[in-house]
Parts: structure tokens; sequence; C-alpha cells
């Protein structure tokens, strides 16, 4: 391979740009944990259940936060929401991603549903309808890393992260160190679309979006 | 009777000098003389056959017309039809009907109807048991004697596994020199048979059907008949073993006859890998290895003919699971690219040798004089007229046979019939039924 | 995936991930609603043309827990010719816009027929065809084997009984294989195919010689009225030489399990003491069918018809 990549494409695209880097990622993520222990008077009520897949590291950050202040761990588990996703008739299956309810349940519970991005809100909508299929929580909140607008149902986040608005054409790309290596938010120029699909919920693996 | 010159076609006689170029001129139903520059009656009609073969008129020892009983899969006339579009100017019907042809009345029903037809020459084939139940001869005497004049006997479909009985119908047919045709296959050894037994049948788990289960009765009957002195032929040989068993049988001066299908000398058991019934045939389709010894045992006179083992079946009856399935292939249409494909282009074989293998010893298998005769001055004009160079694809859809089930759907072979003549009549002419 | 007729057909990821996906369609026996909305709106026929109750309720369960609306069409004893049967079966099903065929049939490669003759659309699940396959429960056994063993790398797995005739054991070797396993097969020789060289397992005579270096064993159902077939002298001589009582249960290694697909012949090829023991799994197999079909059901028919490509491309990240 060349040791000089060079872009391929003679589409003139702005590079990647960082926006968010390792310490201002972990600096939103300290704010958001005191909002959630402000908000909620405490650590008691609340159970953490991160969106597969870097939802799920951000919760675990968060709750390593909650713990070091508050002295004591809260509930954090993970959330899957593939089955209950509107596009699920629409595109080839999908793998699930793991859930895992922590033992107390989640009942009477506050839940705060925590993602990396938040975009036409379709993720949230899902993550919704299966945490009523699990029980019934007293309340349930949403803390995302970012927030890029284009919301297309009627969402919006308790705690942000980041409020970045965003072009359709571009791509936010969260990085967590225990998937991808380093700890950053990325913005590109979306390679170009073949598909002319709504650049909605392109995928939900990689972080690019929801 | 129009008269006919076939002018500049390859003619295949037999002997050393195997072919040669020059012009037949037919009339009377004769062929009255071969060669060139011939003396030709005014009103003669002339066919270009520059670039074609002459063979002999094909002669079948195994099709199954399936008339009476079953007119919906075929007919005596479809079937002779499309025996006439597959170069055979003479087919011997299987018994295996409903009724089935085990009376003077039945055989001489059938032997009418291939009359009445004109494609081809109908010999019915006797059955040897009573309802082909292996239990009780026939009336193997009374068929002979009819207006039939059956010679070949045969319980195909079923094997004549009684040792006794087949020994008793061996000794029988010696009254009339009739020849008992053996579908080999020991039948506790092959219960619910759904495939060649090996490696795939147990991947597949389809019921096996062992070679040894025709090898052993090949062995069982060859020894019978050196014992009481007739005819035996062995029906539709399909494995390596059998072809061994035969070749040394006739080293040390056994009297038997063996037939070969054509799919036998082209197809293996790896398209049961489908579970399309199509390719579902008694015997099975076997092994690679298997139909090198066929082919080779073709060549070199082990096995006697090629005999297509025609069975047609509706197509209810192959549309469906492969266990439900019934058992059989068409053949007579695509029997002789079957074997140019396999024989003559691989070099294994000559023309003059598929002549033989296809018209002179299957005629002599089953006595017919009629057919099976060098073209030469003086013969009855059966011939048929082929383009060895053509390709085609085979199409189910345009056969002449009532019903589709043919294996080599899709497949392109080399070869075609471009006219066949009946005792100077054509049947064929331009590929296309004459009539 | 389009299908699943055969565990052959089946990539290691391919398994991987019907077995990773059965394991959190698991976890929802623990939920107070288990029921998930993977398959609304898609109907699953339940097409069994043998009665096997145990697998159509497996299936039956799977489905409704997916959501999905379930047809029950048993075709069993239908009086037309079986191929008519089945053909008309297959355009009234594609009529009726059948998106799943779960099939059940004595004919091997009957689903194959199905999926491949242009009849209908739907995607075809083999519950099991002839003596040929039966995918899922192989799955299923292993689901089971994985859960107590961990990765089946390596691991020494035992099947003993008629696998000639047994769909169920054609279906595990394959895919036990795939996924890494040791597989033997034990049965007295009439009861294993000619040609099994290609198998990719060993076989075996001697199930006293296997057992110690057993980390599973699987003992396959034998029908008495094989005996009448002259496949084996008499039940209590295959008993002796092919069942697993706890005297030879004893010489198993510790941690190994003893698997069975059901129904037992309690006393022929399992001893009570073995089917009720706490190596045997043969309880929680059962759970763990319902968790498999669910998996199955899933990834081929949550998708859309269309753009189904391998599910395997959808796991990478």
């Amino acid at each position: 391979m060349s040791p000089a990549p060079m872009p391929q494409s003679p589409d003139t695209q702005a590079a990647p740009r960082t926006v968010l880097d390792a310490s201002d990622i972990s600096r939103a993520l300290t704010r958001i944990a005191h909002e959630i222990l402000e908000r909620n008077k405490g650590a008691d009520p609340v159970v953490l259940l991160g969106i597969p897949t870097r939802g799920v590291g951000l919760a675990a950050r968060i709750s390593e936060r909650i713990t070091a202040v508050e002295g004591r761990s809260v509930p954090t588990g993970s959330l899957d929401v593939t089955m209950y996703r509107d596009d699920i008739g629409l595109k080839p299956a999908r793998a699930l991603e793991h859930t895992d309810i922590p033992p107390g349940g989640i009942d009477g519970k506050v839940v705060v549903l925590v993602d990396d991005v938040l975009f036409s809100g379709r993720t949230i909508r899902a993550a919704l309808d299966a945490i009523g299929d699990i029980g019934r929580p007293k309340a349930v909140q949403l803390a995302v890393l970012v927030d890029r607008g284009h919301r297309e149902l009627p969402i919006r986040a308790d705690y942000v992260g980041k409020n970045l608005p965003t072009s359709l054409i571009e791509r936010v790309t969260v990085h967590l160190t225990e998937y991808d290596g380093d700890d950053a938010v990325v913005i590109a120029d979306k390679p170009a679309d073949k598909s002319g699909d709504k650049p909605v919920d392109e995928t939900a693996r990689t972080g690019a979006s929801a | 009777m129009t008269a006919y010159l076939i002018t500049g076609a390859k003619i295949v006689v037999g002997g050393p000098e195997s072919e040669r170029v020059a012009d037949l001129l037919i009339d009377n139903g004769e062929i009255v003389a071969v060669g060139t520059n011939l003396d030709t009656p005014t009103d003669v009609e002339t066919i270009d056959a520059k670039g074609l073969i002459a063979l002999p008129g094909l002669v079948d020892l195994h099709t199954h017309l399936r008339e009476p009983g079953r007119e919906d899969a075929e007919t005596v006339l479809t079937g002779t039809k499309a025996a006439a579009l597959g170069g055979f100017t003479a087919v011997h019907a299987m018994a295996n009907t409903d009724p089935v042809a085990d009376t003077a009345g039945v055989v001489e029903q059938v032997w009418r109807l291939g009359r009445e037809a004109g494609y081809a020459d109908v010999y019915p084939i006797g059955a040897v048991t009573v309802g082909l139940k292996g239990t009780q001869l026939a009336e193997l005497g009374a068929m002979a004697d009819s207006a039939a004049r059956v010679r070949v006997f045969s319980d195909d479909g079923m094997c004549v596994w009684d040792a006794a009985l087949m020994r008793r119908a061996l000794e029988y047919v010696k009254a009339f020199g009739g020849v008992i045709a053996q579908h080999a296959q020991e039948p506790r050894l092959t219960q619910g048979a759904q495939m060649n037994e090996g490696e795939l049948s147990g991947v597949l788990g389809l019921t096996g059907w062992p070679s040894v289960a025709e090898e052993s009765i090949i062995a069982r009957d060859i020894l019978l008949n050196g014992h009481v002195g007739s005819k035996l032929h062995i029906c539709h040989l399909s494995t390596k073993g059998s072809v061994e068993i035969v070749r040394a049988a006739k080293k040390r001066g056994f009297e038997v006859t063996a037939e070969v299908t054509p799919h036998h000398l082209l197809l293996t058991e790896d398209l049961a890998t489908s579970y399309n019934p199509v390719f579902k045939v008694n015997p099975p389709l076997r092994t690679k290895a298997d139909v090198e010894a066929v082919r080779e045992g073709l060549a070199d006179g082990t096995i006697d003919i090629v005999a297509t083992d025609h069975a047609p079946h509706p197509v209810e009856d192959k549309d469906c699971e492969w266990s439900a399935a019934a058992f059989g292939m068409l053949g007579l249409e695509t029997a002789l690219s079957v074997v140019q494909h396999a024989m003559i282009d691989t070099g294994l074989m000559t023309w003059a040798e598929l002549a033989d293998r296809m018209s002179y010893r299957p005629a002599a298998i089953g006595q017919v004089s009629e057919h099976g005769r060098p073209l030469e001055a003086g013969a009855p004009a059966n011939l048929t007229l082929i383009d060895p160079a053509a390709r085609r694809t085979v199409v189910p859809g345009e056969s002449a046979s009532l019903s589709r089930n043919t294996p080599f759907d899709g497949m392109e072979l080399p070869g075609r019939v471009v006219a066949t003549f009946l005792r100077g009549e054509p049947t064929v002419l331009d590929g296309k039924p004459a009539r | 995936m389009r299908h699943l007729l055969s565990a052959g057909d089946l990539t290691r990821d391919d398994a991987t991930l019907i077995l990773d996906t059965a394991e959190e369609m698991r976890s929802l026996a623990d939920r107070p609603i288990k029921k998930l909305p993977a398959l609304r709106g898609r109907t699953v026929v339940n097409l069994f043309f043998e009665d096997s109750t145990r697998t159509r309720i497996s299936f039956e369960a799977a489905a409704k827990r997916l959501s999905a609306d379930v047809i029950n069409f048993s075709a069993k004893g239908s009086s037309v010719s079986k191929g008519e049967s089945l053909k008309d079966t297959a355009l009234t099903l594609q009529a009726m816009g059948a998106d799943g065929v779960v099939c059940r049939h004595g004919s091997s490669g009957a689903p194959h027929l199905l999926a491949t003759s242009g009849w209908m659309t739907g995607s075809v699940v083999n519950a099991g065809d002839g003596t040929h396959e039966h995918p899922t429960q192989a799955l299923l056994d292993a689901f089971t084997m994985r859960r107590h063993l961990g990765s089946l790398e390596g691991r020494r797995i035992t099947i003993v009984g008629d696998v000639l005739h047994s769909r169920v054991a054609r279906s595990n070797v394959l895919l036990l294989s795939t996924l890494g396993a040791d597989v033997t097969v034990v049965a007295p020789p009439t009861l294993l195919p000619v040609g099994m060289s290609s198998w990719p397992c060993t076989t075996s005579y001697d199930l006293d010689s296997v057992l110690p270096k057993s980390d599973a064993v699987m003992m396959l159902r034998v029908q008495r009225e094989r005996m009448n077939d002259a496949f084996f002298p008499s039940a209590r001589e295959y008993s002796r030489r092919y069942g697993l009582d706890v005297h030879r249960m004893a010489q198993l290694p510790d941690e190994a399990i003893v698997l069975h697909p059901g129904p037992m012949n309690r006393g022929m090829e399992i001893s009570a003491q073995v089917a009720d023991s706490t190596r045997s799994v043969i309880v929680e197999q059962v759970t763990n069918g319902v968790a498999i079909r669910m998996a199955v059901l899933y990834l081929l028919l949550s998708g859309s018809p269309e753009t189904s490509t391998t599910s395997t491309e959808e796991q990478t990240a």
C-alpha cells in the first residue's frame, strides 16, 4: 500500500475534522453525570441503560463518574433496540446486540438512556418501546454525547454533551477508546450516497448517527 | 410411392472401409442402389445430403410406449413419432403397460397400434411373468405365436428375482428362440431405494441402490443361462462391476448380451443433489467411474448395444418430492446426440461402431430382420440422415413425446436428425415429422 | 441467508451469529413480556407433512414470541398423490402470502424443492426432511453444548445410534464440525451409511472406548422396527452394546453432558437414571429449541426480502 494515501474520489470533500477531543468528551461526561445526580436528587432511583454499541461505553463512563461522586454505584446495563426499529423490515436482517437489564430491574426507577449521537430520534423511539416491554419505570431520561439536530420525531435529550449543528450531508462519528482506540467526535462529509436513502439512521453500529 | 435420391451423404457401412461418400437411391421401400452417377427415375425427389451421415435406421430394444393404460404419458403414436425424430425406425415396446403385456391379446394390440402409427415399427416385448408379479410364467408361447411374433420377454421395472423361475423362463423360450431381458435388481437389497448408494446417498438422506444389487443378479443369471443354454440379455447395465462381470463371462464363453442407456453414458449421481426428480431413474445414475466403465464396455463390445429406456411420465409424477416421483427419463429424441457426444466426439467409437451398437446388434438381439441391415442395394430402406456438425440445446417443450421428463433439459448436445426413412417413406424430413 | 435447508450450508460465522442471537432471545424468558415486535406483520406457516408436535409447538412459540402471525398447516394423510399435494400446497401458501414456511416432510429434499421450485417465494426453514437433515435441532444442540462447555472448538462430541436414518445426526455432524468440534459417531455398522469417509467425523463401533474421551454424548432415538429389518438382532442386544446406562455414564469425564433429541426410548438407547441425571441436559434442549428457532426466524424473516444478504455482513463492528 502507498504510504501516502490520497483521496480516491475526485470529489472535493472536506477533510474529517475533530470537534471534540478526549478531554472535551471527558469533561462533557463529567458534567452529564453531575446533571443526572442533580436532577434526580442523587443516584438512588437511577438506572443507566446504554444503547449499543457506543452508548454502552458512554453509560459505563457516566456510571464510573457517579460512583466517584456518590461513593456508590448505580445499576448500569445495555438495551438493544434492533427489533424495535421502525425500519426493521426495510433492510437486511441485523445481528442483535446484547441487552443486559441490571438485577433490580427498571420498575419504579428512573431509566437514563445513554446514546452517542441524537439525530432523527428514531432509535430513541425504538428504545422507549423496548423499555415498555421490560417494565414500567417511574421516568425515562435521555443522555447523549452529541445532539446534531434534524429530529424527525418529538424527542429531545435531557442531558447533552455538545450541541453540534450539522448539515445532512455530514456524518458524525463518535470514537471511544474501548471500540476505536481513541476518544473523539469527528465530522466528515458523507461519501457520495449511491443508494439515495434518506440520511437517517444509516447505521446503528458505527455510531455515526441516531 | 415417391423415389428418393440422397446425394453426397457419408454412408456408414460395416468393415474396414467404414464410411464412404456416395448417393443412395430409394424406391419401392428398398435401397435400389448405392454409388455415384446412379440411374434415376424421372420423378425422383433429390435430397442434398452433403455433410450428412447416413446411418441404418436405429433400433431401440427398450422403449416404454405406455399404451395401453397410461395414454396421458405417451401413446404408441407419440412415442413412435419421438422415435422417428431420434433416428429410430424400430422400437421394442416394454411390457409394463396396464394391462400388462402378458397375453397374446395385449401384444397384438400394441403391435397393431404401431402399424397404424407408421412412424416406426413397434415390436412388443412380452412379460416374463403374469402381471410382472414374478410368481408365474406368462403365456410366452402364445405371445411368440401371435401376430406380434414376440421374441423378447422382460419384466422390466421388476426383476425376475426368483432363481428357479428365471431358470424356467430361460429354458422355456428356447422352444421358439426367445430371449429373456432381465432387469437386474435384487429386490431385498433395494427396498425403498432412491439413488445410487454411496457417499452422496448418505449425505442426501436418500435410500441407496447399491451396485451389488445389480451385479449379483447379472452374475447369477449368466451362470443360470450357462447352465441351461438359452438367450439372456441384460437391460440397462449401469455399474463398473457389471461391465467387469459381463466382460469376464464373455471371455469365458458365456452367452449374454447387454445394453446401456444414453443417460448412463453421460450423467452421474451428483445431479440428485438438486433433489429434482427428473434425475430419478432406475437403475439410478451412478458415479463417474461407472460412466467411464460403461463407455469403455460399449466401445470394446462388452456391452452390445445402446437402448434408450425411454420412460415418459406425466408432469405431476415428476413435479414433486424425490421419493414420491416416478423413476424414468425420456430418451428417444436425444439418444443419438448423447451417444455422439459421449462416444464419437470422445474418440471412443466410430460411426460404424455406432451403427453396430444402435442398429445392427439391437435388431439381431430382437430378431428383427427388417431392420438393422447395412445400407446396401436390396435392403429395406430404413435409414436416417444426421448432421453431426449441428449443435442444439435440448428444450423439453419441443419434444414430440407427450411427456417432458428429459434430464438433458438445457444441455447443448451435438448432432441432429435431419431425415428418417421407414421402408422408403420419410417419417422425418428437415428435422420435422414428415406427416 | 434466505432459507435454512441444511446445516452444511452454514458457515462458521453464520452459525455463530445464530447461536449469539439465540442467546439474546433466550434472555427473553426472564422478562415479564415474552414478546418481541421483530416479525410484526409477517406470516409464518408451519407446514407439517409428518406429525411432530414437539417441533411444531417449538416453532409456533418462537414465531409468536416474535409477533409473527402463525398458521399451522397439517398436511398429513392427504389422499391425493403426494406430489400434487406438495406443489398445490406451496401454491396455496404463496397465494396466502406466507413470508416463511417451516416445513417438516417425510421425503428427503422436500424443503429444498419448496425453496427452489419457484412455486413460492417465502423463506423455507427445514424442520426435518426424511432421513436428510434437521438443522434447527443441530443448532439447538450446539447451543446447549456451548452453554455448558463454552466454545466447541476442539471439544469431543460423540453421537450414538441410528445414524443411517437420522436427520439429527447428519445435521449435527455438519454443524458441529463447522464449529470446530471433533465429532465421533458410534453405531453398529448396519446403522451407519456406506461411504462415510467424506463426512467430517470419525466413526466407531465401540461405545466404551469413546466415552472416556467425550465432552458431550448425544444419544439418538432408535426405532424398534429397525430390528425387524435386521439392522440389529434385538432391542436387548442393542441396548447392551450401544445404550447409555449409569455404568457407562460413569466412564465420562466429570464435566461431560448427555443430550437426546427426543422422544426418548427409556431403557433402550438411554436408561431412565441417565435421562434424569444431573448430566442430562435433555429438558434444557427443549427450552433452547424455542430460542434457536426465534433466532433463525428472526434472521431469515426480519429483513427486507429484496435486500437479504448474508447476515454475517451485518455482524461486523
